[in-house]
């Protein structure tokens, strides 16, 4: 169970601008979409749980532990994982040496390619490949997930897993999800702008502006969502209006 | 051999025992061991320290390795040695050197190696260079590599110095016939009060002849590094210079690649580029359950690998 109790976070800078603003959520259900407007916040928040980020008001509690001030080390220790919305490349690591680390053991090469085959990458030919500039943005993309996968913690969090995949993949992508969340138990946090991703959530948060814009089941948002489907942007529309 | 030489020589060419194939291991300025192969000839050179090592035109798949160890303290060990690689040959040579330094005074090793290429040979050439010592006594190491390379010669050459040696002066140059061409890739590490220079300079005489020089390194503590990289492009030819540095703590880094073009068909680029291990990075592999140290060394022996 993940809980924000009264988090606002503003980013370092000249003019201290408010990215998110006194957020209040708990988390138990095993499959939550989070979307909204860009530059909504989703990615701070993601980030802000996973330890990147320190709130500069309120607190985080997973599992009733409070992790507010905790390293991302630690958090990650604890069964956090957190799938970047832009993957990091590193010059000489291989693909092997991520999903080994994220792992946490020794692991054979064919359970390393287990993994990859679960995102759609055929193993053998990926498994030596460095993670630098010479891979694919889609590829970048997959082998992220897998790092994910590899981890197998109680509280994983996606950020625009499905930006750059390819169609075919993208049902396969579904699946992925599906299977993690009858496997591993605990929540399974989506940051999504996809219909057919935010189809599968029990619940959907839309972040908005830096703050909880609607939050309910699927069943409740989604048509909202749909609805105002066009007017993604508020402020947009409001200048419109005018 | 004694112990601590064993583990200098698994350290530098990752044997456990006597290589397969050619070889002759140098143990404190002495000749230790040697064999020599239907195809692979070694001779200790009669007017200076060193030796000869004579590759029949064809060998195909052969090895030499050729180690220098040095566990006394206080030894300045000079070697020649001139690698002569026949005609259509394609064979491997590792070539290293480990210090073991247990005293108060400095131990040096300072090797000119020439490599004679004929036609169509193929070489690859590997070169760890290792130190360690619980004494005070300094550890350096002066290389020096003349490579020529006659016509449609090909040559790789990896060269690694990753950790204990305190001082050194890396020289290579080369001079590239028509079509041949030679990629060299090095990788450097230094820590504590340590200083590294490398010097290359390529000539690319020979019509399609073209170069790859590709430095990578890590500079932490107070260390510093000099990378001089210089390539001639004097006919229809390609070269490429690049330099990547990590640099931490309080080190110090300096890249001057230098390319002349004196042929208007000769195509050269030369790359740069200086700095610390992106906060990324090592966020990407904490939040995989490493410590910022862990994901530090990661980081630093992907880079060097
Ligand atoms: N370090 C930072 N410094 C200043 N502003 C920042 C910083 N990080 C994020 N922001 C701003 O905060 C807002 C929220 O950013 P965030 O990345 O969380 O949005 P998002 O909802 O993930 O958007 P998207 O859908 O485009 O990924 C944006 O306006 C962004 O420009
Ligand atoms: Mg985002």
């Amino acid at each position: 169970m993940l809980e924000l109790k009264n988090i606002s976070f503003s980013a370092d800078g000249e003019e201290k601008k408010e990215i998110l603003k006194d957020i209040t959520l708990s988390i138990d259900e095993s499959f939550v979409a989070i979307t909204g407007p860009n530059g909504g916040g989703k990615s701070t928040l993601a980030k802000l749980v996973a330890g990147i980020y320190t709130p500069t008001t309120g607190q985080i509690l997973y599992n009733g532990v409070d992790i507010t001030n905790m390293s991302i080390t630690d958090r990650a220790r604890l069964g956090v994982s957190f799938a970047f919305q832009q993957p990091v490349r590193f010059k000489g690591i291989t693909v092997k040496d991520l999903i080994t680390i994220a792992a946490g053991k020794k692991i054979g090469v064919s359970e390393a390619c287990v993994y990859l085959s679960e995102v759609g990458l055929c193993a053998r030919e990926y498994i030596n490949r460095e993670i630098n500039a010479s891979l694919s943005g889609g590829e970048l993309k997959r082998i992220e997930i897998a790092t994910i996968l590899a981890r197998g913690t109680k509280l994983s969090i996606f950020d625009e897993p499905e930006a750059g995949i390819d169609l075919w993949s993208f049902n396969n992508l579904i699946a992925v999800f599906e299977n993690m969340r009858k496997t591993l138990g605990g929540s399974i946090i989506i940051i999504s702008h996809q219909e057919r991703i935010l189809n599968i959530a029990e619940r959907i948060i839309v972040l908005n502006g830096g703050s909880v814009e609607r939050d309910g089941s699927r069943d409740e948002i989604l048509p909202y969502i749909l609805k105002s489907g066009g007017a993604a942007c508020s402020t947009l529309t409001e200048k419109a209006v005018k | 051999m004694d112990a601590i030489q064993k583990t200098l020589l698994e350290k530098i060419a990752g044997l456990h025992d006597v290589p397969q194939g050619a070889y002759n291991i140098r143990a404190n300025g002495k000749l230790d061991s040697r064999k020599t192969t239907d195809n692979i000839d070694i001779v200790t050179k009669e007017d200076k320290p060193g030796i000869d090592i004579i590759i029949k035109p064809g060998t195909k798949n052969e090895s030499v390795h050729i180690p220098v160890l040095l566990s006394e303290t206080g030894l300045h060990d000079l070697v020649y040695n001139d690698f002569y690689i026949g005609e259509g040959a394609d064979v491997t040579i590792v070539a290293g050197c480990g210090i073991h330094n247990g005293g108060k005074e400095e131990s040096a090793h300072d090797g000119i190696h020439s490599f004679h290429l004929a036609k169509n040979a193929k070489l690859k050439y590997i070169e760890k260079h290792y130190g360690e010592g619980d004494g005070e006594g300094k550890n350096l190491m002066n290389p020096t590599t003349v490579v020529e390379l006659d016509e449609g010669a090909h040559m790789e050459m990896e060269t690694s110095q990753i950790k204990g040696i305190d001082s050194t002066l890396r020289k290579t140059t080369a001079t590239l016939g028509a079509r041949a061409s030679l990629v060299i890739h090095e990788s450097i590490m230094t820590h504590g009060m340590q200083s590294a220079t490398t010097d290359f300079s390529v000539s690319l005489n020979g019509e399609d002849s073209n170069a790859n020089v590709v430095s990578r390194s890590v500079a932490k503590g107070k260390s510093r590094q000099l990378f001089l990289s210089c390539i001639d492009g004097n006919n229809r030819c390609a070269g490429h210079t690049e330099c990547d540095a990590i640099i931490m703590d309080e080190a110090s880094v300096s890249a001057v690649p230098k390319i002349t073009a004196n042929d208007v068909n000769a195509s050269l680029i030369h790359e740069a580029a200086i700095g610390k291990i992106a906060g990324e990075q090592l966020m990407k592999l904490m939040t995989l359950g490493l410590s910022e140290k862990e994901a530090e060394e990661k980081i630093v022996d992907g880079f060097l690998k």
